[in-house]
């Protein structure tokens, strides 16, 4: 049996970068991008300790993630969109209208 | 009594016409003005003769009519505690005396008024003119017919005023103005000496009324030569000397001549100057308790006379001459009265009145014809173009000359007889007035040469308008000629056979017992005397003949070969250039100082007052921007500052957020990992 812990770290590592991409890139579909990752990160995570724990809760709830993810991406793109259309750029650090 | 119980008619009638034209007066037509202010002078001497003629049954005494009491007896306290007893009344006295000048100046006045008409008929202020001419009839009126010395100060005052107001009546020029100014000034120096004189009787006598004051002086109380007499004399003839232009307050005659001539004809020839005249004789009681004041008044007429007659040689402007030679002839009637005579003295007066007003009205018809022109040297050879002007004008000039059964002769006759022959006369003063009689023929014949005579010396752009000036102004001039013709015969002397009607008429109003008995003098004296004169009155005749029309190349001559003495003379004497060294500039001096006080500090202290005001109000600005402001502002920096690190978070990017979102993630862990 693979130790319960491998898939944490995974999951940690995942999660990590998920969070530096967020923080750091530029792009904001690559921004989107790197909270699906964050949320695969958490759905890893979710289904380990359901091994763990012989219980099904976990993968349940993993895949209302999943779906929740999907319907984020959805919104997400969407948003992006309506933002290019008005400001012809997908750069985060472009997007500073509510600034001080 | 009619006529006399309404006698306040003759000074009010013209009282009321001034009352309307300067109310009024700009509303109306010329025609209508015209009417109101001739009309009722007009009417005035209808009434004056009416009174004369009613005084001629009273066969000698005087009538009095006293309208209300002015100052009642017990009005005021003295400073002894007792109650003053002296009190003023208005009211009129008519007399001989008052009578002779009533006549005088309402006849005079009616003619000068209705030339006026013609002679001011084009120019601007007709009404003010009339207004004005108007209110010196009243003032004058007033002054003769008044019955005491206050009331009789109070027409003096007035004629000054209108003398003022009508000398400065072109008050536009300035040297109009600067005239008026100077006759108002000069005269007040001669009506402080009489205003003191009048205040001396009412302390001496009690009383200012002259026939109370006449009867104590006449009762033997005072002697001959009584100090306080003389006194009162002596100031009562300052103030003579100042209206009456004699030296040394004669300056201001000459220059009132800027004055339309009608005001010259009525104010500085006929009437106003004679008032001092007129004052004198009425306080002849006085007078003749006090020989040294006599012996003044003499001695300072014959002065003046001759003076003012050789300044009168030389002056070029046709009305100059005729102002210095009205202060020559007042010199004579002072002289009259001086050597007792004042009969004499009132005879010029009136004789005066009809030659001289003729005279200057005239000059006005020349001046007319001429269109303005006044200087004799651009004048000459008129005789024929304006032949009315020139024939009574020289009515005129043979009256003042003295020219045989003129009026001028019989007057200017009596007055040198007395002087010759009078107990308070004297030979040298008889000598002086003959001359200065030689030297007016002369004058008034060269002025009726050079304007009426030789050759024509008139600028060809005024030639062009010469004409005769209209009736209703050429008609006074006929009038006032047979006046100068006939007037001198109610004083036909008595050597010649005639009655004197006028010196037994005054006669009552000159009784003096004080008086030096006159001694007799042979008629064939008085005969002689008569002929000198005319004599001498012939010689300058003759001179001013050979001068001006014979020769006229002499006088220019006689001019160059005495260059000082004829500029001398030409400026009168420098007398104005002195009276301005010694007080004019002194008073205007006095003047500029006080000026330059009054806008330095006085003004300086209001300015200073305001000054500090609009300093406050800044202070005030400066506060409220500094401080009021500066705290509020102060308030929002501090806002500024300390919001500053909360401000800078705000950044927009979406990506620090969520860094800082994770940094307190991680914090929290740290916390709960350390703690548990």
């Amino acid at each position: 049996m693979i130790p319960t812990h491998y898939y944490l770290f995974l999951g940690a590592a995942l999660f990590t970068i998920g969070v530096v991409g967020v923080l750091t890139r530029r792009n904001v579909i690559v921004i989107l991008m790197s909270i699906e990752l964050i949320l695969n990160a958490v759905n890893i995570n979710l289904v380990a300790f359901s091994r763990y724990f012989q219980a099904v809760d976990g993968q349940v709830f993993a895949i209302f993630v999943i779906t929740d993810a999907a319907a984020e991406a959805a919104v997400g793109l969407g948003l992006i969109i309506a933002l290019f259309r008005n400001k012809e750029t997908v750069n985060a650090d472009e997007i500073d209208l509510l600034k001080w | 009594m009619q006529f006399l119980d309404f006698i306040w008619l003759v000074p009010l009638l013209p009282a009321l016409g001034a009352l309307i034209q300067l109310l009024g007066g700009r509303k109306l037509s010329n025609r209508a003005v015209s009417l109101v202010s001739v009309g009722l002078p007009g009417l005035s001497f209808v009434w004056a003769v009416g009174c004369f003629l009613q005084l001629l049954l009273l066969k000698g005494t005087p009538f009095t009519k006293i309208l209300y009491t002015w100052l009642p007896a017990g009005a005021f306290r003295l400073t002894d505690g007792s109650l003053a007893q002296l009190s003023i009344d208005v009211g009129f006295q008519l007399d001989a005396l008052s009578a002779v000048m009533m006549l005088v100046v309402t006849g005079v006045g009616f003619l000068i008024h209705f030339y006026s008409i013609g002679y001011m008929g084009h120019e601007g202020g007709y009404y003010r003119f009339f207004g004005y001419l108007n209110l010196f009839m009243f003032s004058m009126l007033i002054l003769v017919l008044a019955d005491n010395y206050l009331m009789m100060f109070v027409g003096w005052e007035g004629v000054g005023l209108c003398s003022y107001l009508l000398i400065g009546f072109y008050f536009h020029r300035q040297a109009a103005a600067d005239a008026g100014k100077k006759a108002f000034v000069v005269n007040r120096v001669g009506d402080a000496g009489f205003l003191l004189g009048v205040m001396l009787i009412a302390v001496t006598f009690g009383s200012l009324n002259f026939l109370e004051v006449t009867e104590a002086a006449r009762s033997g109380r005072f002697g001959v030569g009584d100090a306080a007499i003389t006194a009162i004399c002596i100031l009562l003839f300052i103030g003579a000397i100042g209206k009456s232009a004699q030296i040394p307050l004669y300056t201001w005659l000459p220059d009132a001549m800027e004055g339309p001539t009608p005001v010259s004809a009525l104010i500085h020839a006929a009437t106003m100057v004679t008032a001092g005249v007129y004052m004198v004789a009425r306080s002849n009681a006085l007078y003749v308790l006090a020989p040294t004041a006599l012996a003044l008044v003499a001695g300072i007429g014959a002065v003046t006379a001759i003076w003012a007659a050789s300044i009168g040689l030389v002056q070029n402007d046709i009305k100059r001459v005729l102002a210095y030679s009205t202060i020559s002839q007042l010199g004579y009637m002072f002289l009259a009265c001086g050597v007792g005579f004042f009969a004499a003295g009132i005879f010029h007066l009136m004789t005066h009145a009809f030659f001289k007003a003729l005279l200057f009205l005239g000059s006005g018809s020349v001046i007319h014809a001429l269109s303005g022109e006044q200087d004799m040297r651009k004048m000459g050879a008129l005789w024929s173009k304006i032949p009315t002007t020139a024939k009574t004008m020289l009515v005129g000039t043979l009256a003042i000359s003295g020219a045989p059964l003129f009026s001028g002769f019989f007057s200017k006759d009596e007055i040198l007889w007395q002087a010759f022959a009078s107990p308070y006369g004297n030979k040298l003063l008889w000598a002086v007035a003959v001359v200065t009689a030689g030297l007016t023929a002369f004058y008034m014949f060269r002025l009726f040469f050079m304007t009426f005579g030789g050759k024509s010396r008139v600028p060809h752009e005024v030639e062009h308008h010469i004409h005769e000036s209209p009736r209703v102004m050429t008609v006074p001039l006929i009038i006032l000629a047979a006046g100068a013709v006939a007037a001198g015969f109610v004083g036909w002397p008595q050597m010649l056979g005639g009655p004197n009607w006028f010196e037994h008429f005054l006669a009552p109003v000159f009784e003096n017992p004080a008086m030096r008995p006159s001694a007799h003098h042979a008629w064939s004296l008085e005969f002689g005397v008569m002929l000198f004169s005319v004599l001498v009155a012939a010689v300058g005749f003759y001179v001013a003949y050979r001068f001006y029309v014979a020769r006229p190349e002499t006088p220019e001559r006689l001019a160059a070969a005495a260059r000082p003495a004829y500029r001398l003379v030409l400026n009168k004497y420098y007398v104005d250039e002195l009276y301005d060294a010694l007080f004019v500039n002194r008073a205007k001096n006095v003047g500029n100082a006080a000026a330059a006080f009054d806008l330095a500090i006085i003004d300086g202290g209001v300015n200073g007052a305001g000054w500090l005001t609009r300093f406050s109000a800044e202070v005030s600005r400066l506060w409220d921007l500094w401080v009021i402001d500066g705290l509020v502002n102060v308030m929002a920096f501090g806002v500024k500052v300390l919001s500053y690190p909360v401000r800078i978070l705000q950044t927009g990017l979406v990506q620090m957020y969520a860094l800082l979102i994770v940094l307190g993630v991680l914090i929290f862990m740290a916390y709960y990992l350390i703690h548990f």
